[in-house]
Formats: structure tokens, C-alpha cells, sequence
């Protein structure tokens, strides 16, 4: 047989005779054997960690660093966490905090955060394939594994696998669990913590089974259309209706309503409405004194919102409601809707009418300028009976004849680990679920004309935050060991008794918080009942002044009786004690004249306090802390003694910082305060 | 014949796995040339790694004449980071605006926008700013809780500033690295943990020794030294993998 091209000769010379195919073989076979090895020499790691080897070769720390540093593949094991990381082997230098200034990847040292690397590896919190040795398979999404590495502005997501309760340290989690709960999207969803839990909503969004008393045909219809171009602040989202469909339900929505317990009763005569030019200089007045803008916010001439987002904007109320139903919610609105927060303020005839004709004076005619709708008719009400029962608005709303609906969306208990394969994404972009959960957030209609999710007015900080609290809804959080989660504590302390229900009837835990249930605007009351004198209770609730000259907000002027004083003050002064400040901690005659001299020396000189505190309005300027200019009037001499020695003992977190006064430092120190008391009128000098 | 069958499926392998699904965005073509280009605002912000700036940054083309350039094209670039749009062609008022994402790891980023010349070459401007590592970002919180309400006169209506209420000497802005930069972190330590009698200065800072630990001190230090302006230099090169003095 002759060779006659040459792919013939090379056959022959292969494997021509049984000795050539033998050899032939062999060779084939040692290459065949030597490809993992070969591979694994030049494998992406031992390239890392020989780099690493030559930059601290150079550092004059080397030797140190060289003894520090583990050579192969390094793996962090915690089986009961079902941890094995191996990023270790290329991030050498985790623990080596003065390698920092490189800023080269992968040799960042890992900051100083309150777990360390050996308690719960690395995966848990930045996810990626732990086991992978590549950069491709340990920090992408591979056919095998979907979850890639959490880009750096999700991280705080991590936390919340674990931690329900807020964190100092996890700003933006925080955020987004309480737009999950503000903004209602907890109506609609189910969202079950690691905890068992479900993040419950606390907008209240306000029921609207009487709600042709408050408003118009027309104003619902320009509400449902854009909610935003009445009040910027709102969390009502826009649906995106058609002309047709809001019509329709603003028909529907009137046709249901029913008359409310405020409709019932006979009104009293009603005084009659000041003129606008009276409104708009008395009844901005009043406005101000009656601190409405604690809670309810307006836009100022530059569009910017002025005051507390504790309650609906009042911008444009005027072109909201009617007249009569804003009379009888001013003077009892809990006979309206008798979950709101608004607190029934003893208002007198005259102040409601005043306050009215200022509300009815800010009005925006632009507002509902076009809008012309056609007389309502069955089939209109029936189209948006069904509308509303689609678009599930019962779910926030309470409506007459729709039922909130059950399971109305997606459950989110886990959508931090939603598998990628069942997420629709957009073309053009990014494949990965931090990018979906975003997009779906600020547009959800862009992933569906037909979906029913509305758009929220969110700014991307916002929906940041969102996807931030939605991504710690992972599956690793649910199997976590159970001695790990944290949960937050809901309190649900009631003040009791008749005083109790004239505190709920004022709506107090609106603001204050008293045995960690309720607002944070104004003082915890917990203890109020050591710290304050009982004469100063009286006078302040009469007429509430601000103790801190530089907030704006303060508390409203309720109108209480003296006999309705007096029982809140009694109720308090009992009911909110705490232990160890009786007259026990301190000797009260060790408070002489000479002591509160030494105190004054202490206070201007050695601790300067006047940089924060005002003690004489002539003197101090100072703007951080309350006031103390009548401190001696306000507060008990034990109660200013144990705070002096020890704030953040009494009130965790609190500005004032502990200045470590010694013993007797702290007893002249209250004994200066105590000399410090508000020169009453006809009084005694 | 036989070759034929070789080299087809070789042949097409080269080509089709080579080829790399080309997706560029359509690059702009500047309509008009500046000779200038300046910052309008968006320097000097600080956001957590990885993040997005909260300001845009905002920057102007100027012609031969100091007045603004309608149409110029301007590009934005800097190591690490993302632009959203990365260019541009600047608006009416001859000004381009653009959403930065920070990179990865913390420290200073230099953002470069550049315009090209009418005859060639480029004009460009740098910008700084800074990614906060965790660490820093621990700082930012406790010195807003704690500090800014006397060290910066930049008032809330929230929180009124206690800058101008408090007697000479003047609190220092954290970033005010002219001053800064000159003390050690041993002296900052000291400062914030034991009031500013322990350095000799103003009792009108107090002592936070009892209130914050040692590790969030550390925080605050590391905050101020990451905003600092001009930049606190901790190593001579901390661009480079040369160690610096330990």
C-alpha cells in the first residue's frame, strides 16, 4: 500500500504498525491525563496568589504578611449555616487591614463590621457561588447557578435576612421596609419575614364608605387619574385609567357611599363662614397657633412641602371637600373614620368656622378645571363596581359591597431568591434579579399593559430601598437557624381606663411614644410621670410651648377642660413611673446656694453646656438641647441628677452625650438647674 | 475533496465562535465645538461604593468667547465608575448633565469630562468624589446624629445649625481638610473621646467617650478622612501598589 496524500502518511505514521499505534496511544493518553493537572496550574487562583505573593514581597511588613498567608484552595466551613466559601483563596488579604491602600481587587481588606468572616463566611451576605473556584462560576450567574454577587448598593439586603429590627448601621433596608409599609404595597402582597412575621401597612388609607359626604363625582375622577396633581406627597398610586374607566368608578364609588355617625347627629348651628380676606389672614393665623403643620404639610410658592407627613397634604383641599362634611370632621373626625389619627381637638364654633373658610381658600381651579362628567347610570356604576373589585382597591380601601380581596398578588415571602427562569425581563436589560425587582417597581406597567400594578411616584433612592427590603427575601433566610433571626418587638401598649380613652380620643401615641408603642415626632412618656413636676404638666397641656427652640413642630392646643387636665395629669403622673427615682438617689439638701454656684462655674466654664442648652434667654444661644431656662419648674431635682449622671441610661440613643460628671459634679450641677425657674407675673422675686 | 471536509467546520467555527455579538450604542457626533469645558455642580459628592451620586453632575462647554456652546459633544469617564448618559451633547444653556455610579471600592474617583476642539485634541475637566466603604459610611451616620448640627452651618428646617449660636472659636467643617489634614488620627480620637479640653481647645466640644465606642469613633475619623478637601493623603502614592510607611 502506497501513501498517496499526505493525511495517508500521517495515518501511516501513526498508527501504521500495532508498536506505532501503541505509542500512539500512550502519548494520546499521558495528554489526555495531563489536562486537569496542566489546568489547574494555571488555574485563576494560583495566578491571584502569586500576584499577591510578589506585592507583599515588597511590603516591609513581608515576613509577616508571608507567614499570614495560606497558600491553596482556602475554605471557610459552617455546616449547620451550609457554608463553603472558598473566596478566601483568592481574596488573600481579607484580614490584612493595612493592605487597604492598594484598592485592588482581590486583595481588599474586608471592613470592620459587626460579624466576622469565620461566623458566617462570606456567601450568606454577598451571595455568588461560595464553592467556585473561577471568577466566572463564583461571582456570575452560570447555567448551573443563578444567584451572581449582589452588587455593593443591595448589601444592606443581607442584613435583613436576619435582622427584622431596624439597624443603626442599615440605613436604606430601614427605608425600604417602611416604604414596603408606607406606600400599602403590604395590602396587596404578602411579604412573611424570616421571623414568621408579615410586614404589616400603616398608611391607613382612608375608607370611603360615606365618601360622597366629603367630596365630589368630579374630584375622585381627577384623584384617579393623577393623585399627584392634587398632593405631591400622596402614596396613592396612579392606575393609569382611561377617561371612561375613572368616570366609572367615581359613579360607583358615589352610588355606594352610606351616611356616617358625624351625617347622624344634629349639627349645631352653624356660625357663619368669615370672609376670605378674614380667612386668609385670621385663619392662617390660627392654622399656625393650632400646629396643623405637624402633621399635614403644604406647598410653599416655590413647590417645596412644608410641614409633617403624618397626615394628607392640604395644598388644594379647598377644591376637595364639602364644606359641611369639613365643619363636623373638624369637630369630631372619628365619628367620619373611626381609625384616623387625627385626634379630636375641642375646637370652639367660631375656630371651626374660621379654620374651614382658610381650608375652603386653598383651592386650585386648574385642577379639575376640564373635567365635565356625564350624569351617573347603572350600567356606569356596574362597570365600576367591577373595576374597583379588579384593580383590588378594597385591599386599602373599605368600600360598601366590595370585599378586600384575599391573595390578590404575588406572595413576596421569597423573592430575593426568585428563580431567573420564571422572570419575564425587558429587552435590553440587565438579566439579573436586583435589575427586575427595580424595573418592576418604578414601571411596573412597562412588563405588561395589562398588569394590574399601579405606578408608584417613587424617586430611584426610593425604589433602591425597596429592592433593597425585597431582596432579603431569600430562601436562605427562611431555613436560617432560628436563634439567629432577630425579631422586632410590636408593642401594643394602651394607656387604660378613662383616662386612657380620653388619651385615645386626643389620638397621644400619634406622636408620642409611651412603653415603645407609638410616634416618634414628639417625647416617650414613659417616664414622664418622674421627670415632671405636676404644676408644669398642668400649665403645659393649658399651653403647649415648645421646649426646643429649634424645631417647628410642636404640640397642638387641644382645648382640654380643667377637669380633663387634671385627670391626664393625675393618669400620668401614677401610671408613668419609673423605678429608682424616688428621693433615695439623692439627698436633696445637699442642693444649697453654695453647690448651685459650683454648678454655674461647671456649667458655663468646665462643660460649656451652653453651646447646646439656652439657661438664661440673654445669655445663651444655644439650639441642640431643650431649653433649661425654667428647668426648675419643669423637672424633679432626682430626675435631672440620674439624667446628668447617665442620659443614655434613661433614653437609649439620645443626642446628649454622658460628659461623665462625678458624683458631686452632677450634684451642684442640679442644683444650678433647679435655681433656674421662669419669673412668674406678680410673683416674689 | 477531502480537505473540504476539514476545513468547512473549522473554518466556521473560527468565525462564529470569534465573532462576538457587537452591541455598541450609537456613538454621537459633536455638531459644535467648544474650547472650554467647566464644572457647574456635582463635584465633591460622597455615596456608599457602588452607588449612585445624589446630585447629577452637571458641566458646561464654553466657546473661544467665555459663552456657552449649544450642541458641543461632552463624554464623561472615570476608572471604576458608570455614567448614565456617558455623553452628550450639551442643551440650551450649553450644559450636560449626568447620574454617576461610584465603583466597587472606597476612596476617591476621578471623574473626567472631556469636549473635543474644533482643531483636534480635547478639552477636559476633573472632578472628585468619594465612595464611602462601610466604615465611612458608619461615620457619615453617627457624625449626622452627633456632630453636624455645630460643625456645619448649613441649617434644616428640621434641624436648625448650632454653628452660629456657638462663642468663638468656630467648629471646623468635617471636610475642611486644610485643618484637618494636619492633625493626627490619634488627636481626632482624643478630641471626640474626651471633649476639646483634652487638646487644649474649646470646652464647647463635648466628650462622647461614654456615648460612642471606640470602633465608632474610629468611624468618624475614617469618614472625615475620606471627605476631606483637599484629600487626606495617608500613604504618599495610595494610587499604586508601592506599601506606604506603616
Amino acid at each position: 500500500m502506497r501513501a498517496h496524500t499526505p493525511l495517508q502518511r500521517i495515518w501511516e505514521f501513526f498508527v501504521g504498525t500495532p508498536a506505532r499505534r501503541f505509542a500512539s496511544v500512550s502519548i494520546l493518553l499521558a495528554i489526555v491525563a495531563s489536562i486537569a493537572p496542566t489546568k489547574d496550574l494555571f488555574s485563576e487562583w494560583r495566578h491571584y496568589q502569586r500576584q499577591y505573593r510578589g506585592i507583599i514581597s515588597q511590603h516591609p511588613d513581608a515576613a509577616r504578611l508571608q507567614r499570614r498567608f495560606q497558600s491553596g484552595i482556602v475554605q471557610i466551613w459552617i455546616p449547620e449555616q451550609h457554608v463553603v466559601d472558598r473566596c478566601p483563596t483568592c481574596h488573600v488579604a481579607l484580614k490584612e487591614d493595612n493592605l487597604s491602600y492598594l484598592r485592588k481587587e482581590p486583595f481588599n481588606p474586608h471592613p470592620q463590621t459587626p460579624h466576622s468572616l469565620t461566623e458566617f463566611g462570606c456567601v450568606m451576605c454577598h451571595h455568588g457561588q461560595g464553592a467556585a473556584t473561577t471568577v466566572e462560576e463564583a461571582h456570575y450567574s452560570t447555567k448551573a447557578w443563578e444567584q451572581p454577587i449582589l452588587p455593593g448598593r443591595y448589601l444592606e439586603s443581607a442584613c435583613g435576612q436576619c435582622h427584622m429590627e431596624e439597624l443603626e448601621g442599615t440605613p436604606q433596608l430601614n427605608l425600604g421596609r417602611r416604604l414596603l409599609a408606607r406606600y400599602g404595597c403590604a395590602h396587596c402582597h404578602a411579604v412573611t419575614q424570616p421571623d414568621g412575621s408579615l410586614i404589616k401597612p400603616i398608611d391607613e388609607p382612608p375608607s370611603l364608605e360615606h365618601v360622597a359626604e366629603k367630596t365630589s363625582r368630579e374630584w375622585i375622577y381627577g384623584w384617579l387619574k393623577n393623585p399627584q396633581a392634587y398632593a405631591i406627597s400622596s402614596t396613592m398610586p396612579n392606575f393609569r385609567f382611561d377617561d371612561q374607566q375613572a368616570t366609572d368608578i367615581a359613579n360607583f364609588l358615589i352610588s355606594q357611599s352610606t351616611a356616617s355617625v358625624n351625617s347622624l347627629a344634629a349639627p349645631p348651628t352653624n356660625v357663619p363662614l368669615p370672609s376670605e380676606a378674614v380667612a386668609a389672614v385670621d385663619g392662617a393665623g390660627l392654622y399656625g397657633t393650632l400646629f396643623c403643620v405637624s402633621c399635614h404639610a403644604t406647598q410653599n410658592s416655590r413647590g417645596n412641602l412644608m410641614g409633617g407627613e403624618l397626615a394628607p397634604e392640604l395644598t388644594r383641599v379647598g377644591s376637595k371637600v364639602n364644606p359641611e362634611w369639613l365643619r363636623r370632621w373638624l369637630r369630631a373626625p372619628q365619628g367620619y373614620d373611626p381609625k384616623t389619627r387625627m385626634p379630636r381637638y375641642r375646637y370652639t364654633e367660631k375656630e371651626v368656622a374660621l379654620l374651614a373658610a382658610f381650608l375652603l381658600g386653598k383651592k386650585d381651579d386648574d385642577f379639575l378645571k376640564n373635567v365635565q362628567l356625564g350624569t351617573s347610570n347603572p350600567e356606569s356604576v356596574a362597570r365600576g363596581k367591577k373595576l374597583a373589585s379588579d384593580y383590588g382597591c378594597a385591599a386599602c380601601h373599605r368600600i360598601n359591597g366590595v370585599n378586600p380581596p384575599e391573595g390578590f398578588a404575588p406572595d413576596l415571602s421569597r423573592v430575593g431568591s426568585k428563580p431567573l427562569f420564571q422572570v419575564g425581563f425587558l429587552r435590553g436589560m440587565p438579566e439579573t434579579l436586583p435589575d427586575y425587582i427595580f424595573g418592576k417597581i418604578r414601571d411596573p406597567r412597562a412588563f405588561g399593559p395589562a398588569l394590574k400594578m399601579p405606578s408608584f411616584m417613587l424617586t430611584d433612592k426610593q425604589v433602591e430601598a425597596l429592592t433593597t427590603a425585597l431582596l432579603a427575601q431569600t430562601d436562605r433566610a427562611v431555613t436560617m437557624p432560628q436563634e439567629l433571626v432577630r425579631s422586632a418587638t410590636h408593642a401594643k401598649y394602651h394607656p387604660g381606663g378613662d383616662a386612657g380613652r380620653l388619651m385615645e380620643d386626643l389620638r397621644c401615641q400619634t406622636c408620642h411614644a409611651i412603653n415603645s408603642n407609638g410616634g416618634d415626632m414628639a417625647p416617650d412618656l414613659t417616664n414622664e410621670g418622674s421627670a415632671v413636676q405636676r404644676p408644669w404638666l398642668l400649665e403645659f397641656m393649658k399651653n403647649p410651648d415648645t421646649l426646643r427652640p429649634a424645631l417647628i413642630r410642636r404640640m397642638p392646643k387641644f382645648n382640654l377642660t380643667p377637669a380633663e387636665i387634671a385627670q391626664l395629669s393625675d393618669y400620668m403622673m401614677t401610671a408613668y413611673q419609673a423605678s429608682g427615682f424616688d428621693s433615695q438617689a439623692l439627698d436633696l439638701h445637699t442642693l444649697d446656694t453654695k453647690a448651685a454656684a459650683r454648678g454655674k462655674e461647671l456649667f458655663y466654664a468646665k462643660y460649656a453646656c451652653q453651646a447646646c442648652h439656652i439657661a438664661d434667654y440673654k445669655k445663651d444661644k444655644g439650639y441642640v438641647g431643650p431649653a433649661l431656662a425654667d428647668v426648675g419648674d419643669r423637672l424633679n431635682a432626682v430626675w435631672i441628677y440620674k439624667w446628668l449622671k447617665d442620659p443614655s441610661a434613661i433614653s437609649p440613643g439620645t443626642l446628649m452625650p454622658n460628659p461623665r460628671f462625678s458624683e458631686t459634679e452632677a450634684r451642684d450641677m442640679t442644683a444650678f438647674l433647679m435655681t433656674l425657674k421662669a419669673r412668674k407675673k406678680g410673683a416674689a422675686k | 475533496m477531502k480537505h473540504a471536509f476539514f476545513i468547512w467546520p473549522v473554518a466556521s467555527l473560527l468565525v462564529f465562535g470569534c465573532a462576538k455579538p457587537a452591541k455598541q450604542a450609537p456613538s454621537l457626533v459633536a455638531k459644535t465645538y467648544g474650547t472650554q469645558i467647566i464644572e457647574q455642580s456635582g463635584g465633591k459628592q460622597a455615596a456608599g461604593v457602588g452607588g449612585k451620586l445624589n446630585d447629577p453632575i452637571v458641566v458646561q462647554v464654553n466657546g473661544a468667547d467665555g459663552n456657552a456652546v449649544v450642541g458641543a459633544l461632552v463624554s464623561f469617564h472615570g476608572e471604576g465608575m458608570g455614567f448614565v448618559p456617558s455623553q452628550a451633547l450639551t442643551d440650551d444653556n450649553g450644559q450636560v448633565s449626568t447620574v454617576a455610579q461610584l465603583g466597587g471600592i472606597p476612596g476617591n474617583y476621578m471623574v473626567v469630562a472631556e469636549t473635543p476642539k474644533s482643531g483636534g485634541g480635547a478639552a477636559s475637566v476633573n472632578l472628585r468624589e468619594v465612595a464611602l466603604g462601610y466604615q465611612e459610611k458608619v461615620g457619615k451616620q453617627i457624625s449626622e446624629k452627633y456632630c453636624t448640627m455645630c460643625h456645619d452651618p448649613e441649617s434644616t428646617p428640621e434641624r436648625v445649625s448650632n454653628f452660629d449660636n456657638l462663642a468663638p472659636p468656630q467648629p471646623h467643617l468635617f471636610s475642611d481638610g486644610s485643618v484637618l489634614n494636619a492633625m493626627s488620627d490619634s488627636d481626632l480620637t482624643k478630641i471626640i473621646a474626651d471633649g476639646g479640653p483634652a487638646l487644649g481647645k474649646s470646652a464647647q466640644t463635648p466628650a462622647y467617650r461614654a456615648t460612642l465606642s471606640p470602633a465608632e469613633i474610629k468611624a468618624v475619623v475614617a469618614y472625615m478622612r475620606a471627605i476631606s478637601d483637599p484629600p487626606y493623603q495617608r500613604f504618599p502614592a495610595p494610587f499604586t501598589d508601592r506599601p506606604g510607611p506603616r
